[in-house]
């Protein structure tokens, strides 16, 4: 268990860092950066609890593929300068404190209570993971998770289609320059 | 768990991953001066011919060069962003070699010394997740010079990788559940059988042979992935000066320049022990550690050799075409495979092999006729047609 609480503790802050040095930036294209960092300590979190699995997952679907398309629109679309301060919704600002400060206490009363999943001591990985980590995630995924699986992965999909059918204007014959096909 | 170290461990530890670490160096240098020949050779010329004997140690003299030359930085660069971009090109490239095994291994001073770095669990997934985080160094390359030609070149590596890495995944997918592994490892014990024809029984099962589609599909998107020619669209010299690196000198291009080919000599690696049987080959008693190193190092080096020679004869892909080719070719070619292989694996086990065989035939006739209407539709590229803009159907 050393090694894995050495682990912790240079991931974890690192982790804070990047978080919150994300928040701070004023670059759109630095506070993607720093993202990818905050994403990848959770990547090495995930394999000090023992998932190499989900470890890989988190660096191929979010560092590697998600934050890439982060990174490509903020680049197609150029916005290096600066983000805006002016408000769009009223009472934003407040409204963002009030609920931040209620998810601080929460997140507080959770640990300090001992709700939910803290109250309980780790389960033995070796254990968990016998027969290989894949096998030990599909078997709680394709058995008692089952159904609320299949339920988000159809909500993605709707999802994913949504987004597409937003996405797509009809092309007019002025707008053709070069490459329409590529330029969706 | 912290008990007395085992020095000899530790240390053996090191120097495989020091020896590793200095061979890839070395390949790259022998791999850039094989490609300069191989080419040169294909183009009746005579190519590199000063440095050393035929000239190979022309690649250690560009480095040289490189290395004392000064490093400009751009004014209009996001320095640390710009310093930073070369080195996470370099790294995800080397890292993906851990998990390729070369070789049995020895045993030194009593401790086994595999001929791999690491057999990790998920040996093919540590392989994408690389190859996902080498787009960074080309984006960011592209977009801290705060200049126009590599940053159109970084965008368009950004929407060529991902495209083809959900290409080449769906390559490795069809494989490991063909292999039923996923470490390399795995793969490479299950590619140890032989045919059981008769005849046929001095060729091994390599996965190349009963995994051909997955073996194209890898291959066509490692060139795209590794930016070679005829993908090499991010820095098209005749559109783009030299795409995402048109601002780099010294020791950082050199290290783009190594990059790429390191990201070359491991997809090459990755389909040697994917699809080619690995470090397997006839083994004799003499030297017996020595043998599977020479059968990787030659597959290797056969599979190099393709790569050069697509480079040699291909001219380079017009940009629509490229994405058309990856999203509307490759990808649902490669999600009919990946049905048909898991029909295969599966199916046997209920259906005796007759009625799986009817099944999975008439299985993917079906899905073929139920998409196919997709692929047909209005004519997709305008420029291909040559004929007036169409408008989209809404």
């Amino acid at each position: 268990m050393n090694a894995d609480l050495v682990v912790f503790w240079v991931t974890a802050p690192l982790s804070v860092f990047a978080a919150v040095a994300m928040i701070l930036s004023r670059n759109a294209v630095h506070a993607a950066l720093w993202l990818i960092v905050n994403l990848f300590t959770l990547a090495v979190l995930f394999l000090v609890l023992g998932s190499p699995f989900l470890f890989v997952v988190q660096i191929i679907v979010y560092a590697g593929a998600i934050m890439v398309l982060f990174l490509f629109v903020i680049m197609l679309l150029g916005v290096d300068q600066q983000a805006s301060l002016r408000e769009t919704i009223r009472g934003q600002r407040w409204l963002a404190v009030v609920l931040g400060l209620g998810l601080v206490a929460e997140i507080f009363f959770a640990v300090r209570l001992g709700l939910g999943l803290s109250r309980g001591a780790l389960p033995d990985f070796a254990r968990v993971n016998e027969g290989g980590n894949i096998r030990a995630l599909a078997e709680v995924l394709f058995g008692p998770y089952f159904f609320p699986f299949e339920v988000t992965s159809i909500l993605l999909i709707v999802a994913a289609i949504g987004a597409m059918l937003h996405g797509r204007r009809r092309v007019q014959d002025e707008d053709v320059i070069d490459m329409p096909a590529a330029a969706e | 768990m912290l008990g007395a170290i085992d020095w000899v461990f530790w240390i053996l530890l090191v120097a495989r991953v020091v020896v590793v670490f200095a061979a890839l160096l070395l390949s790259v240098l022998l791999a850039i001066w094989i490609e300069r020949k191989v080419i040169a050779d294909m183009q009746t010329r005579i190519g590199p011919n000063r440095a050393g004997p035929a000239g190979v140690l022309i690649t250690l003299a560009d480095g040289i060069k490189l290395f004392f030359k000064e490093g400009v930085i751009p004014a209009a660069a996001s320095r640390p962003v710009f310093v930073i971009a070369p080195i996470l090109s370099l790294v995800p490239a080397f890292l993906a070699f851990a998990v390729i095994p070369f070789g049995t291994g020895v045993t030194l001073f009593g401790h086994p010394v595999p001929f791999q770095l690491a057999d990790l669990d998920i040996g093919i997934l540590w392989i994408l997740a690389m190859g996902s985080l080498a787009v960074y160094g080309v984006v960011l390359a592209g977009w801290s010079s705060g200049s126009n030609y590599p940053l159109l070149g970084a965008i368009r590596s950004s929407a060529q990788m991902i495209s083809y890495e959900v290409g080449m995944s769906l390559g490795l997918i069809a494989v490991l559940l063909y292999s039923g592994g996923i470490a390399m490892s795995e793969v490479v014990e299950v590619q140890a059988r032989h045919f059981d024809v008769t005849g046929l029984g001095w060729l091994p099962k390599w996965n190349v042979f009963f995994q051909l589609p997955a073996f194209l599909i890898y291959f066509i998107a490692a060139v795209a992935e590794t930016q070679r020619p005829p993908f090499d669209l991010p820095e098209a010299e005749t559109e783009l000066v030299a795409g995402y690196h048109t601002e780099y000198s010294g020791i950082k291009f050199a290290m783009f320049y190594l990059a790429e080919y390191v990201h070359t000599i491991t997809v090459s690696a990755v389909g040697v022990t994917l699809f080619l049987g690995g470090w397997r080959g006839p083994m004799f008693d003499f030297l017996p550690w020595l043998w599977p190193l020479v059968w990787f190092l030659l597959k290797l080096l056969i599979v190099i050799f393709v790569l050069v020679w697509i480079r040699a004869t291909l001219p380079r892909f017009r940009y629509d075409r490229l994405m058309n080719f990856g999203w509307k070719v490759l990808i649902p070619f490669g999600l009919l495979w990946i049905l048909i292989t898991a029909a295969y694996v599966q199916l046997p086990q209920t259906y005796s092999d007759l009625r799986a065989a009817l099944i999975i035939v008439s299985g993917t006739l079906a899905v073929v006729l139920l998409v196919s209407p997709l692929f047909v539709g209005p004519p997709r590229g305008v420029l291909d047609e040559g004929a007036a803009p169409t408008t989209r159907e809404p």
